[in-house]
C-alpha cells in the first residue's frame, strides 16, 4: 500500500510508528501559519463521512484482503473463460467421481464433469444472485425500517405489521408459491436471466423484513438521541435528518447482517434449484453443485469441498469487507 | 432593563418572545400528565431570562414547545399561545416553524456530547447550516465554521474543525454546540441547562461566553437551569417554575434580595454557603407533585411551611406585586414586605 496518510483527516489515532512520523509532519505547517504551503493544501479540505471512511479503509488490511478477494471473484464471474477454457457441461462418464489430479485440479463429479471448470463457471450465477438479492433486501428493508423507526406511531405500526406478514411466511413455501405462479404459463425451461431475476426478486420479497427490523430498531434508538433533536432545533427537514443524521448512525448493524445474509442467499438459491424452482441445468451454480454432491459426501468429498470452499471464501471476503466498512464509518474506531 | 412596560399586549412593538397561558399534556396509555398548566413568560431583545425550577417542573418542555420540537405524541400543546415578534407559532405551519428554527431561534442542549452527531466532524456539522441554508460551497462553509469556533474561543479553530465530537473535551463540546446554534445568527437563543454536565470552573466560562455573545449580538437569551448560583450574575429577569406554572417572576436583583414565593425561598436556602459550614443544608421537604394528579389549590401547599386553609382550596394566580414583580402566592405581599 502506498502511504495514504497524506491528506488524511487529522485523527487522534495512536497506531503504528508511521503514524507518529505523520503526526509530526502534519503539525509542522501550522507553526508558520499564513504562508500558503503546497503540502498543507490537501489537508484543508473538508471531507464528508464517506470520504473519510474511504481514506481510512485503504489502510485497513482487512479491507484490502477482503477487497482483493471480492475483486478476484468478480473477475471470475465476469470472465469465466479467462480462468477455465473448457465447457462446464462436457462430461465423460469414464472419469466420474475421480479425485483431483494434475489435469483436473478439483477432480470430476458424478457425471464426469470437470469440477474446476464448473466452479469457475458457477461463480457468476451464485455471486450475482447473492449480491443482488442482498442489495435488494437491504435497500427495501433499510428504507422501510428507517421510515418506520423515525416516524414511529401509526406509520410504524402499519409498516411493522406489514413486514410481519412477510416474516410469517415460511421461506421455501413462499418461494414455491411465488416462483410457480411466475412460471405458470411457460413451456419448457425459462432462460437463465429470467430465472435469476425471479430468484432475486423472490428472496427480496421474502427476506426484506429482517433488515427492516434491524434498521427500525436502530433508527428508534438513534432518533431519541439529542443530535436529532438538535438538528431539528436548527431547522433541518425530515429528509435531511433521516438520511444525514439517523442513517449513518444505524448502518452498522444492517451492514453486518448483509454480509452474513449474502452467504445465506447463495445457499437459498441452491435450495430453490434443488426443488426444481431455481436455476436448472445447463446453468451452473455453486448451490446446485453443493446440493448435487450430497449423496457422495462420504465416498467423494471433493465434490462438495471445492464449490463449498468457494462459497465460504466469498462469504468470508464480504464479511471482512463489511466489518472494515462498519468500523470505518464509526469515527471513534479510527 | 426592559421589564418596565409590563402591561401585556399593549406595547406597540411586539416582544421578541411571548409565551401566554401555555398548557401541555403528556398522554400515555395509563394517564394524562398535565406538564404545563398555564406557563407565561416573555423575553425582549438583548435580555437574559433565567427559567428556574426542579426537574419535572416543565422548564424544558416549555422550551421545546417554543422551538416546536416537542415529541408529539406523547406531548400535546392544548391551549395557550407562543408569539415570536407577534407571530403566533403554535398554529403556524410546520414549514414556517422550520424556517424560523436556526435562522431566528436556536437551542443548545445539556449534554453536548449526545447533541453532536458522532459520525461527523464538528466543522462539518456547523458548516452544514451554511451549506444548506445559505447555499455556500463546502470550502467557504468550512471556513465559516472555523470562524464560528474561533468566536466561541476554541483555540486552534482551524485544526479543531476537522475533529470529531469525541475528541473534544466537555467544555469544548458545549462551545462547539453554541457555535453551531449561533451559526445563522438567531436573535433568540434557548440554553437548556447548558452547564449542568460540566465541572464548576468550566461552568463559569460557558456562562461568561453566553453572556458575552448575548451582549454582542443583542440576542434574547433564555437560560434554563435548576442552579440559582449559575444564573446570579447573568440573568436580567428570573422566572421560577413549579409543577408546570410560573410561580414567581421578577427582576433578578429583587428576587435574590427578597423572594416573593416560599418555593423560591426554599430554593435559595438550599444553596450551600461557606459561612454555614457544618450546619445541615436546608432542603425543601417532600417531592414535587405527581403531574397526573396535581393537588387542588396551590400545587406547592403540601411542601409549604406557611400553607393555610386558603392554600388548599384556591389556586393563587400569578399577580403583580409591584412593577416587574409577580408572584403566585396568597401571602406574597407579606413575604415581600416583611423584615
Amino acid at each position: 500500500m502506498t502511504d495514504p496518510g497524506e491528506g488524511r483527516q487529522s485523527t487522534l489515532s495512536t497506531g503504528a510508528d508511521a503514524e507518529g512520523v505523520d503526526e509530526v509532519r502534519r503539525d509542522s505547517p501550522q507553526q508558520h501559519e499564513g504562508s500558503p504551503e503546497v503540502g498543507s493544501k490537501p489537508r484543508e479540505k473538508q471531507r464528508g463521512l464517506w470520504g473519510d471512511a474511504w481514506l481510512d479503509l485503504r489502510r485497513r488490511p482487512l479491507f484490502v484482503i477482503g477487497g482483493l478477494i471480492v475483486l478476484f471473484l468478480l473477475a471470475i464471474a465476469a470472465f469465466p473463460g479467462l480462468f477455465a477454457s473448457g465447457d462446464p457441461n462436457a462430461q465423460d462418464l469414464s472419469l466420474a467421481r475421480e479425485g483431483p489430479s494434475a489435469e483436473a485440479w478439483f477432480g470430476y463429479d458424478a457425471l464426469g464433469r470437470d469440477i474446476y471448470t464448473r466452479v469457475i463457471h458457477g461463480a457468476r450465477a451464485s455471486i450475482v444472485v447473492g449480491v443482488l438479492a442482498t442489495l435488494l433486501t437491504v435497500l427495501i428493508g433499510s428504507l422501510v425500517g428507517l421510515v418506520a423507526g423515525y416516524f414511529g406511531n401509526k406509520t410504524d405500526s402499519f409498516l411493522a405489521r406489514f413486514a410481519e406478514i412477510f416474516l410469517g411466511l415460511p421461506f421455501v413455501l413462499g418461494a414455491i408459491v411465488i416462483l410457480s405462479v411466475f412460471n405458470a404459463g411457460i413451456e419448457g425451461a425459462p432462460g437463465m436471466l429470467r430465472v435469476m431475476t425471479q430468484v432475486i426478486v423472490t428472496i427480496g420479497v421474502l427476506a426484506w423484513p429482517i433488515s427492516m427490523r434491524i434498521m427500525r430498531s436502530a433508527a428508534i434508538a438513534a432518533k431519541q438521541q439529542d443530535y436529532v433533536k438538535a438538528a431539528k432545533a436548527l431547522g433541518a427537514s425530515h429528509g435531511r435528518i433521516i438520511f444525514k443524521h439517523v442513517l449513518p448512525n444505524c448502518i452498522a448493524p444492517v451492514m453486518v447482517y448483509a454480509t452474513i445474509a449474502l452467504g445465506q442467499y447463495i445457499g437459498l438459491e441452491a435450495t430453490l434449484s434443488y426443488l426444481g424452482l431455481g436455476l436448472q441445468n445447463p446453468v451452473v451454480s455453486w448451490g446446485m453443485m453443493i446440493s448435487n454432491s450430497q449423496q457422495y459426501i462420504i465416498s467423494t468429498p471433493h465434490m462438495l469441498l471445492f464449490p463449498a470452499g468457494f462459497l465460504v471464501l466469498t462469504v468470508l471476503a464480504f464479511v471482512m469487507l463489511g466489518d472494515a466498512v462498519r468500523d470505518a464509518l464509526d469515527p471513534k474506531q479510527r | 432593563m426592559s421589564a418596565t412596560d409590563d402591561g401585556t399586549g399593549g406595547s406597540p412593538k411586539p416582544r421578541l418572545l411571548e409565551v401566554q397561558d401555555l398548557h401541555v399534556e403528556f398522554r400515555t396509555r395509563e394517564a394524562t400528565a398535565n406538564v404545563l398548566n398555564g406557563v407565561g413568560y416573555h423575553v425582549d431583545e438583548g435580555e437574559t431570562l433565567a427559567v428556574l425550577g426542579e426537574s419535572g417542573s416543565g422548564k424544558s418542555v416549555t422550551a421545546q414547545t417554543v422551538m416546536g420540537i416537542l415529541d408529539t405524541p406523547p406531548g400535546f400543546a392544548t391551549a395557550g399561545t407562543v408569539r415570536y415578534r407577534g407571530e403566533e407559532l403554535l398554529s403556524a405551519k410546520e414549514e414556517r416553524r422550520r424556517e424560523l428554527r436556526g435562522e431566528n431561534m436556536a437551542m443548545i442542549f445539556q449534554d453536548a456530547l449526545s447533541a453532536l452527531n458522532p459520525v461527523y466532524t464538528v466543522g462539518f456539522q456547523i458548516a452544514e447550516q451554511f451549506r444548506f441554508r445559505r447555499g455556500m460551497s463546502r470550502k467557504d462553509a468550512t471556513a465559516k465554521a472555523a470562524e464560528m469556533l474561533d468566536l466561541v474561543k476554541i483555540p486552534n479553530a482551524k485544526q479543531r474543525v476537522k475533529e470529531f465530537p469525541h475528541q473534544f473535551s466537555g467544555g469544548m463540546r458545549q462551545r462547539a454546540m453554541i457555535a453551531m446554534s449561533l451559526a445563522l445568527d438567531p436573535d433568540l437563543l434557548i440554553a437548556d441547562e447548558p452547564t449542568t454536565a460540566l465541572d464548576v470552573t468550566v461552568q463559569a466560562q460557558i456562562m461568561d461566553l453566553l453572556d458575552e455573545l448575548r451582549r454582542e449580538r443583542d440576542m434574547g437569551l433564555i437560560l434554563i437551569t435548576h442552579d440559582l448560583g449559575v444564573v446570579a450574575e447573568v440573568a436580567d429577569r428570573i422566572a421560577v417554575m413549579y409543577a408546570g406554572r410560573v410561580v414567581e417572576e421578577s427582576d433578578a436583583e429583587s428576587l435574590y434580595k427578597r423572594p416573593a414565593h416560599p418555593y423560591t425561598e426554599g430554593l435559595m436556602e438550599s444553596i450551600p454557603r461557606l459561612d454555614q459550614k457544618g450546619e445541615e443544608l436546608a432542603s425543601i421537604k417532600g417531592l414535587p407533585p405527581n403531574l397526573a394528579d396535581i393537588p387542588p389549590g396551590c400545587p406547592f401547599h403540601p411542601r409549604c411551611h406557611r400553607a393555610e386553609e386558603e392554600c388548599r382550596e384556591t389556586v393563587p394566580e400569578l399577580h403583580e406585586l409591584r412593577a416587574g414583580r409577580h408572584s403566585a402566592c396568597h401571602f406574597a405581599e407579606e413575604l415581600i414586605s416583611r423584615d
